[in-house]
């Protein structure tokens, strides 16, 4: 009996978490066009439903409705599987992220390692997409995505390392409540080229602009979802969205202290701001970087291949294992009000 | 109760996996099915409280290694008929194989250093103490055997260097991108301004 009740609280809590994330992708389209039309100088959707607010779901119906083709020699098996492959692990991640203090599903000690493992699960999606669909283009692009995410994964990890380093500790609500106080005891200051990597490596490694080059249309089509139709490539935008959403999340733990209000602690400030809930400030600040991933999307241009390579392993890399050291030296000589 | 149940399933898809990875006709399915074994492997680890093992294997094998084996499968052309053949031949070589890692394992798990009786129980103490297994490990590996790990380390970087060294012959006549010299170059070196006589015609 106990262990039902157990059950039904997780599933309870489950739902609660998975059910505004579907509605948080669902309405990121919206703010995407929204947004990016906005710095084009244009209008955006603005028919279904006031400003366009129902356009969304009128999407979702529409792609509901379509019918998915099965390309005649594609590996029917993989090609349904993909999609699916492609969404868990998006999904899977979301269990360990506090969205406020104690708001979390599971709270495990290896937190930030199994973040780090399932964000690695999701390029099999794109791999076997492209494989499966037994097309070039679509082939060219799962290539693409698995060397990019494949060497963004080792910088994104190597800053993470830098963020356990600083909170001495892989649990997720222990890594913000080392970040506790205003917004200059947040980890983003001392570990600022951590940051920077980490976000330049989070838009890689969901392929999005300037990164892009998965699925690159001027070049091969749309790369690995190229067969696609349907609900079928209606989960692997979900899936994508979904992504970025945690990507979000993840960075607004790590280095923008999470649940805490930016005038935690201080005299005046402080007090005025606490009836706010720590749900609030998590909300707020995955916006701001779900802001940048739009606002990036309509400033630069794709990457060259190479390029994108280069960045990765040249650049990207060494900055953090030289950062690393110095925050090594910063934690023995217990600089300023973070270690 | 519930933890056995889920042991034996898991182990159930994971010898199904395992016989799979030899068995499937299709190459990428056996690099799947092994994927799908490690992952089963890393469940079992975390049932057995091992977490950091078990997602270290998620990170660093089915995240890292087995996309790049995809990769290289994908790739290929590769016949499995061709594969088979001589199934026979190496039968009693990999039976052999198979007889020494299982005589190593009954080495290790039959002597007396290793007590496994005192082993869980030394575990289940130190859990109930620090339940935080990568705490634990750290300490471990990083005074009693620190320097059998800083060996371990300096032995992988060998073999990235070595690995790097290969893949960096150069052959003639390919060409190079050199990123300083383009972001050296002038303005002068690249552009000339040519007067040009107009044409009188069109201007009317």
């Amino acid at each position: 009996m106990n262990a039902l009740v157990e059950l039904a609280w997780i599933v309870t809590k489950i739902v609660a978490l998975v059910v505004p994330l579907f509605l948080a992708v669902a309405y990121m389209t919206y703010a995407e066009r929204k947004v990016i039309s906005a710095m084009q100088l244009r209008r955006g959707p603005n028919r279904v439903g006031w400003h366009g607010l129902l356009q969304p779901i009128a999407d979702a119906l529409k792609l509901l409705m379509k019918e998915v083709v099965l390309p005649q020699n594609a590996n029917r098996f993989l090609f349904v599987l993909a999609p699916m492959l492609s969404i868990m692990p998006a999904l899977a991640a979301w269990a360990v992220l506090p969205v406020g203090d104690g708001l979390v599903i599971a709270d495990i000690n290896a937190g930030l390692l199994y973040v780090l493992a399932m964000a690695s699960l999701g390029v099999y999606g794109i791999i076997l997409a492209g494989w499966a669909s037994n097309s070039k283009y679509a082939l060219l692009g799962a290539l693409r995505a698995g060397a990019q995410v494949v060497s963004y994964e080792i910088a994104m990890g190597f800053a993470l390392v830098g963020v356990l380093m600083a909170a001495g500790s892989l649990n997720m609500g222990d890594i913000i409540r080392a970040q506790e106080g205003p917004i200059w005891n947040w980890f983003w200051l001392p570990l600022l080229p951590l940051f920077v990597v980490y976000w330049i490596s989070g838009v890689a490694e969901t392929n999005r602009l300037p990164f892009d080059v998965a699925e690159g249309e001027s070049e091969i089509v749309a790369g690995f979802h190229v067969e696609y139709s349907g609900m079928a490539f209606a989960i692997f935008f979900l899936a994508e969205y979904a992504n970025m959403i945690l990507i979000s999340g993840l960075a607004a733990i790590m280095f923008l202290g999470g649940w805490y209000s930016p005038f935690h602690g201080l005299p005046l400030l402080g007090p005025l701001f606490d009836w706010v809930p720590g749900m609030v400030w998590f909300f707020l600040k995955v916006c701001l970087f779900l802001f940048l991933y739009i606002w990036f999307r309509a400033t630069f241009p794709r990457y060259r291949y190479d390029q994108i390579m280069r960045l990765g392993w040249k650049v990207l890399i060494p900055v953090t294992v030289v950062w690393l050291i110095v925050v090594a030296g910063l934690i023995l000589g217990e600089v300023g009000p973070w270690f | 109760m519930i933890e056995k149940v889920i042991f034996y399933v898991f182990a159930a898809i994971l010898l199904l996996a395992a016989t799979l990875v030899i068995t499937a006709r299709n190459p990428v399915h056996s690099a799947l099915s092994l994927v799908l074994a490690f992952f089963t492997s890393s469940a079992l680890w975390l049932l057995a409280e091992a977490e950091f093992l078990g997602i270290a294997l998620v990170l660093v094998y089915v995240g890292a290694v087995m996309v790049l084996f995809l990769f290289v499968v994908m790739m290929l052309d590769i016949n499995v008929s061709v594969l088979r053949e001589g199934f026979a031949r190496y039968l009693p070589l990999g039976a052999l194989v198979g007889v020494v890692m299982v005589l190593q394992m009954l080495l290790v798990l039959g002597s007396a250093e290793v007590d496994l009786a005192s082993l869980t129980a030394t575990a289940a103490d130190a859990g109930a103490a620090e339940t935080n297994n990568i705490r634990m490990l750290g300490n471990v590996l990083y005074t009693v055997y620190v320097y059998p790990f800083e060996l371990a380390a300096i032995v992988l970087l060998l073999a990235i260097i070595a690995a790097i060294m290969l893949t960096h012959r150069r052959r003639g006549g390919t060409k190079h991108q050199d990123i300083s010299a383009q972001v050296r170059t002038r303005k002068e070196d690249r552009l000339r301004m040519v007067r040009m006589p107009t044409d009188r015609n069109n201007d009317s």
